[in-house]
């Protein structure tokens, strides 16, 4: 039985990653890009583990909790600032949250 | 084709469609719901890479509490259909060929970065199962400044995600 090349993974990841950053950039609700960065760092995890297991070391999967962690952090403190947004401007589109646009 | 190949590929063309849903769908929740198809086929990509502490950390936390989250706000705010504005000319004409240009540079680099120095990759990998011991001896020894680090950090960040969402009088 042969295994996949982790070389698979790592396109996989690359292909992830731009799906993310297009997301992050074509999107107008600010709920969805927060989702788009979450995607983005999925992509990353996923790099992190394909190269954990193409060098049998384990360093690679303690940086994928750490990624996990902040993460999480970077969500809550994310999403309770959106809610903020919203009670002040009563919308979600990034369009409208122009104040520091030029 | 043989089964870890299928697997592979069908793991990877959900987590790939799960993308691009989250990319065309025009309510959050629709966006939020495939976010969670791609960290469900991811976990299974984990396991087929022998990290099936990492595959399981992905569902509780990723798939479980962060998406909750992002359920929870989408519900509280009431976030319907995203609205369409104009883009402007640049991200249209020169943003898409550049994106496209990266995606490219950033496949081909990655399939090419393993190229002859990769121990464990192929044939003689299939044995390189990664024990939660281990992991966590890792974790706690050679990273446990780091590890305590990162508690202060998720203490800060529930602290101003408090002070942030707290209404004030």
């Amino acid at each position: 039985m042969s295994v996949v090349p982790v070389s698979y993974y790592l396109v996989l990841s690359a292909i992830l990653f731009g799906l993310g950053v297009v997301a992050f950039v074509f999107k107008r609700n600010i709920i969805t890009i927060l989702m788009a960065i979450e995607l983005m760092l999925n992509a990353v995890n996923l790099a992190f583990v394909a190269f954990a297991r193409a060098w049998a070391q384990l360093d690679g999967l303690v940086f994928v909790f750490f990624v996990i962690v902040v993460a999480a952090a970077e969500a809550a403190v994310g999403l309770a600032i959106v809610i903020r947004i919203y009670q002040n401007r009563q919308t979600l589109n990034i369009e409208r949250v122009n104040l520091l646009k030029f | 084709m043989t089964l870890p190949f299928i697997l592979f590929f069908v793991l990877a063309l959900t987590a790939i469609g799960g993308a691009l849903l989250l990319i065309l769908a025009r309510e959050p929740i629709h966006s939020a719901l495939s976010l969670i198809l791609v960290m469900m086929s991811l976990a299974g990509l984990y396991l087929m890479l022998g990290a099936e502490f990492v595959a399981a950390v992905q569902i509780i936390v990723y798939a479980g509490a962060i998406m909750v989250l992002f359920v929870f706000v989408i519900m509280l705010l009431n976030a319907g259909v995203e609205e369409r504005t104009e883009y402007s000319k640049i991200a249209k004409y020169v943003g898409i060929p550049l994106g496209l240009l990266l995606l490219l540079d950033l496949a081909h680099g990655m399939a090419h970065s393993l190229m002859g120095r990769a121990p464990a990759n192929g044939a003689g990998s299939a044995n390189v199962m990664v024990s939660t011991r281990d992991l966590s001896l890792q974790l706690f020894q050679k990273y446990l400044f780091p590890f305590e680090a990162t508690s202060i950090l998720i203490l800060i960040a529930i602290l101003g995600a408090l002070v942030l969402a707290k209404r004030d009088e």
